[in-house]
């Protein structure tokens, strides 16, 4: 077993940009659950459209700049179109809808019939769309090494999308911060406590609730954007599994606290990194790699469960001010 | 008027009233809320059904009714809360009736619930503030820069805690609401209310559940409230509070107004005695509809709703 | 729904278990014996249906040293289609093979990349055309350990039809979806396509129904929304899997076997999970996302264990049956027949037995059910029981349906359940059936208006469009608010 390697893999992790996307996405979801109590269950969705949104704007020949606000548009859109049926309704209905939504957003770029547009199942490689990205990039070509970790300057994977990634982790944990010390956040708040106390003070209860749907949307495209990144989009790998994960995260640190979402991303990357590559390496090849990669699966679907029972807050929440409410 | 300057707000207001005619939907010499034809159905069961219905304006109403009567649900429906099917109303010459419920509330009435809606896991502080009207914070981008809004926050602070020391609750300021007893969290969610610097405000039954030695309190705020010039409408079922301190009565029975008058000659009426010793007691055996099982059934779907309700608004 | 506030009532069911009442078990006990013949007569003739004996082309599993090419031919009526021969060129490989007894191919390949795939137009079966007669190959694009799969509809010749090429992730690495399992639903192949999809939209709506049904009584008892219950539907299929082809037992033993087995971890899982977060006051939107973790953890642990191909319950197929225009065949006729008695038995149950009216009037009022002598945990342990066991019937049947089954199949179709449930109203389980119904028939007919790939998300588009406008189902009442 070579530790070294291992230990390697774990650390890189911490800072890799799927890290990063994993918490942007996490933050959006806290805005929704977290701060206003709103059972998001299609955060995939969001991060969906981001990512599609990012590589279709490109291709036509967009610059950054404008393919971001296109991939922020669409996301915003989608909040909208869902939020309209589903905000003045229970729960447990917003759930099912949101989950129902991502999925056909998933369904659809997916589909063969508009390989054109979205390349239908295989998706958009990467060299298609990571090309303005890259070229923005302000790093001298090649690569540079930090310890053991000797990453590309520009390309994919690189030094230049992690400073990009954690730039904007950053940038939204101050907002996050910030919108949950305000008024605004006050009553977004009291809508998770009792969204009819709320509107008897003469809020607009809908109004507050469909701009934490937009903005946490908005975030969550931004984590799809990054999740795409350093390799390719594929629909498959935006649905339902995605937004589970995003839950275990921002329930592992912590809903309704600030760096919850972050270390969530951090701890649950890091430790199934260290499970599967300490699976890899067992002697006699007891397990694939497919196998690995399941059972770290069940790993995250069995500590979804158990937080949910036993420790709701996460590690950093109050268990006093923690409570996992449908509105 | 130096001959007015020694009388009581309540015996100014009981000398308005005086020429009121008792009889259901007698209109009033200064109406805040003027209320016509306003019906609410579940299913085939009519919950409300009210043909005129007028409150004077400065006055201390109680709305009263045996169980199922409909009170709640005309509450429901005056502040936004409910759909009719039918019916407009006004308030203070404004045409309410489909509001939103948050636009009625920034209108100028404003509500508590039956079952306190204390917001738990916020701080009795943070109640209060969230009560207050034009904090340009509450909005999403404007939040974000504090200058813009710190200074209204000050006096939205200064505003909670002058509130809350009258409601003996200062002491309390930190805590979470979720803490506070049963009476506790009435005073605050009146108090709460307050801060809207509302003109009528709307008590659904504010001393249920409430402890005997917080009762007396209570009922000094309410009258503090007429004494302040705004109207109060409540739901109550305790009579012996509804006398002490109401100006006029309204009587609801299955969804109409039966009675209305002052509250020292109300219980007198005879309908009000058909309606609280039974909704069909000595009325016309002629009429079928009243025996049929269905009607009954109905009735007691009602109440079980409300019941219902009740154990979810929790 | 307040959840964890330990004050709150909003889940207010005396979890206190009243004595038991003395039932009528004589009738009923010779109802439900008579129950069980009949189910197992009609699984037997499932069995016994005519059919071609088992022949699969050399397996193809993907690894990440291989990827593998597939694809089934069938005729205009369904039928497979025999001795088909495919020609496939691409990296390092140029070789024809063979469709099967049961019209499948298979090739494997060690190398990423584009293969073309043309179709040798004279060894169709006689009569037969490609129902895009311009399209004879296809390009696919695979990944080493995904499969990719060409096929080539057989029918009568249209405008716009085109060979579809479906590259599936078979073993998607942190992905969502699996081999679909839904890309081989029989497209019949009727005279009039119209009645062709509504029929077959008639049979998925049943086999959905089977399932949703539970998921509603789950609901409308507890006020769980379950999103493990699709787990439950994959693992009567993949109990049925193991029960045929890995231990050789007869379809119907396997299938029974399958359903003791889902319905006994309905009694597990209630025993073991619900009732003690019941008993501890978890309020049910927590307990939905504990239901989502299970979700998860049994769908990965399906995938580690059998692996993210296809499990083909029966490798055989089954002879066509013409009803006027339409084309079904008999395994599927008889899956609908089952379907329809179970679900008959269901509602026989639910209106005319003691459980069942107490399982009613514990959705109907689970406080006043307690007070009147209910015991409300015992109706619940029993739903657990039929709503997993139904679940298993369902996955059984639906694993057939499709022809296969995979790791995830129940995911697939959990969300078309959710959408036939709120469509009747959530909680209601004759609103679940004609919710299911509904969904089977928009599903397969929409097809005939969007693309087939798109045809589930048609399905839940309409489950949005229902809650805009009906947010109580279509059979369900309006909650008095406020």
């Amino acid at each position: 077993m070579d530790w070294t390697r291992i230990l390697t893999n774990v650390v890189g992790e911490i800072f890799a940009p799927a890290t990063a996307a994993y918490a942007l996405a996490a933050i959006g979801l806290n805005v929704h659950f977290g701060m206003t109590g709103l059972i998001n269950m299609g955060q995939a969705g969001f991060m969906l459209m981001g990512a599609y949104g990012y590589a279709i704007a490109t291709m036509n020949g967009w610059p950054v700049w404008m393919a971001v606000i296109a991939a922020l548009t669409a996301a915003a859109v989608f909040a909208v179109i869902l939020g309209i049926p589903t905000l003045s309704l229970r729960g447990d209905y917003l759930a099912i809808v949101t989950i129902a939504a991502a999925e056909i957003a998933r369904l659809t770029v997916r589909s063969s019939s508009l390989t054109a547009v979205t390349g239908g199942n295989s998706g958009i490689s990467g060299n298609d769309f990571k090309g303005s990205f890259q070229n923005a990039c302000p790093l001298p070509d090649g690569s540079w090494s930090l310890g053991p970790f000797q990453y590309s300057n520009c390309l994919s994977n690189s030094w230049w999308l992690r400073i990009v990634a954690w730039s904007l982790v950053v940038i939204a944990i101050v907002l996050v911060w910030r919108w949950m010390r305000s008024p605004w956040g006050r009553v977004l708040k009291g809508i998770r406590e009792d969204e009819d106390a709320v509107r008897s003070l003469g809020k607009n209860v809908y109004g507050y609730k469909m701009q934490a749907l937009v903005l946490g949307g908005l975030f969550g495209a931004l984590g799809g954007m990054i999740y795409v990144l350093p390799s390719a989009v594929q629909a498959d790998a935006l649905g339902r599994t995605l937004t589970f994960n995003v839950w275990t995260i921002l329930l592992l640190g912590g809903a309704a606290t600030v760096f919850g979402p972050l270390l969530g991303s951090i701890l649950m990357w890091t430790v199934l990194m260290f499970i599967k590559s300490t699976l890899r390496d067992l002697p006699f090849d007891i397990v694939s790699s497919t196998q690995a990669e399941a059972f770290s699966w069940v790993l995250v679907g069995v500590t979804l469960m158990l937080l949910v029972i036993f420790r709701p807050q996460g590690i950093l929440g109050d268990r006093k001010e923690v409570a996992i409410d449908a509105r | 008027m130096p001959a007015d300057a020694h009388i009581t707000p309540k015996e100014r207001i009981a000398k308005d009233l005086a020429a009121v005619p008792r009889k259901p939907g007698a209109a009033k010499p200064d109406s805040i809320i003027v209320a016509d034809n306003v019906t609410r159905r579940f299913g085939g069961m009519t919950a409300v059904d009210v043909h005129h219905l007028e409150i004077q304006r400065g006055a201390i109403t109680a709305l009263i009714g045996p169980n199922g009567a409909g009170k709640t649900t005309l509450f429901n429906l005056l502040t936004g809360f409910d759909k009719p099917n039918s019916g407009e109303w006004s308030f203070d010459g404004k045409e309410v009736s489909r509001m939103s419920a948050a636009k009625v509330a920034r209108a100028g009435m404003v509500r508590t619930f039956q079952l306190t809606k204390a917001l738990s896991r916020m701080t009795v502080l943070e109640n209060m503030r969230l009560g207050a009207t034009d904090q340009s914070g509450e909005g999403l981008l404007r939040s974000l820069v504090p200058p813009l809004w710190r200074t209204r926050e000050a006096e939205i602070t200064a505003q909670a805690t002058e509130l809350l020391e009258r409601f003996k609750l200062d002491t309390k300021a930190a805590d979470f609401a979720g803490s506070l007893s049963g009476g506790q969290r009435k005073l605050l969610e009146m108090a709460r209310a307050l801060m809207t610097k509302p003109t009528m405000v709307m008590l659904d039954e504010p001393m249920a559940g409430v402890n005997p030695a917080l009762t007396q309190s209570l009922l000094g705020h309410i009258q503090d409230l007429r004494d302040e010039g705004m109207t109060v409408l409540f739901v109550e079922h305790d009579m012996h509070m509804v006398r002490h301190i109401s100006d006029w009565v309204v009587v609801m029975a299955e969804g109409r107004v039966v009675a209305e008058g002052p509250p020292a000659t109300i219980m007198q009426d005879e309908a009000v005695v058909d309606a609280y010793l039974g909704a069909h007691h000595e009325t016309d055996l002629g009429d079928d509809s009243l025996l049929d099982d269905e009607v009954l059934v109905e009735l007691e779907a009602e109440a079980e709703a409300e019941e219902h309700r009740t154990q979810e608004d929790a | 729904m307040q959840l964890t506030a330990p004050s709150s009532p909003t889940n207010p069911r005396p979890p206190t278990e009243r004595r038991r009442r003395p039932g009528s078990s004589g009738p009923r006990r010779v109802w439900h014996a008579s129950l069980a013949t009949t189910l197992l007569a009609l699984i037997g003739l499932l069995l016994a249906s005519p059919a071609a004996s088992a022949a699969t082309n050399d397996p193809c599993t993907p690894d990440p040293q291989t990827a593998c090419l597939i694809g089934t031919m069938r005729t205009a009526a369904g039928d497979p289609a025999v001795g088909v021969q495919l020609e496939v060129t691409g990296p390092d490989v140029s070789t024809t093979v063979t469709t099967g007894d049961d019209g499948r191919w298979t090739l494997a390949v060690t190398q990423a990349g584009d293969y073309t795939v043309t179709l040798d137009v004279a060894t169709l079966p006689a009569g037969e055309t490609l129902r895009d007669p311009s399209t004879t190959s296809r390009v696919v694009s695979v990944e080493l350990g995904r499969q990719g799969g060409a096929l080539f509809p057989l029918g009568t010749p249209q405008t716009g039809g085109t060979a579809t090429a479906t590259p599936s992730p078979g073993e998607s690495t942190g992905g969502d979806t699996g081999a679909d399992p839904t890309t081989s639903a029989p497209t019949g192949g009727g005279s009039n396509r119209v009645a062709q999809q509504f029929a077959n939209g008639l049979v998925f709506g049943l086999l959905l129904a089977l399932a949703s049904v539970g998921l509603s009584l789950v609901y409308g008892t507890t006020g769980l929304s379950s999103f493990s219950h699709g787990e439950q539907v994959t693992l009567g299929a993949i109990m049925a899997y193991v029960f045929t082809q890995l231990v050789g037992l007869p379809l119907w033993l396997s299938a029974a076997i399958a359903i003791a087995i889902g319905g006994a971890s309905g009694w597990l899982q209630d025993a073991g999970i619900w009732s003690p977060l019941r008993k501890r006051r978890v309020g049910t939107t927590q307990q939905m996302i504990v239901t989502i973790g299970l979700s998860m953890a049994l769908q990965y642990l399906f995938q580690f264990l059998f692996g993210g191909g296809r499990l083909r319950i029966v490798t055989t197929s089954s002879s066509p049956v013409y009803i006027g225009p339409v084309v079904l065949s008999v395994q599927t006729l008889l899956s609908a027949l089952i379907a329809i008695f179970v679900l008959g038995a269901v509602a026989y149950f639910l209106l005319f037995t003691r459980t069942g009216r107490a399982t009613r009037a514990v959705s109907d009022n689970p406080a006043l059910a307690a007070a009147s002598g209910i015991g409300v945990e015992r109706v619940i342990r029993t739903v657990w029981v039929g709503a997993t066991a139904l679940a298993a019937l369902g996955g059984v049947l639906t694993g057939l349906y499709f022809q296969a089954t995979t790791w995830n199949m129940g995911g697939t179709i959990l969300l078309l359940m959710f959408a036939a449930v709120t469509l009747g109203g959530l909680g209601t389980a004759f609103g679940a059936l004609a919710g299911s119904l509904v969904i089977g028939i928009v599903s397969e007919m929409a097809s005939l208006v969007m693309p087939s790939d798109m045809r589930y998300a048609g399905a839940l588009l309409i489950l949005i469009l229902v809650l805009l406008v009906r947010p109580q189902g279509i059979l369900g009442r309006a909650d008095r608010v406020g």
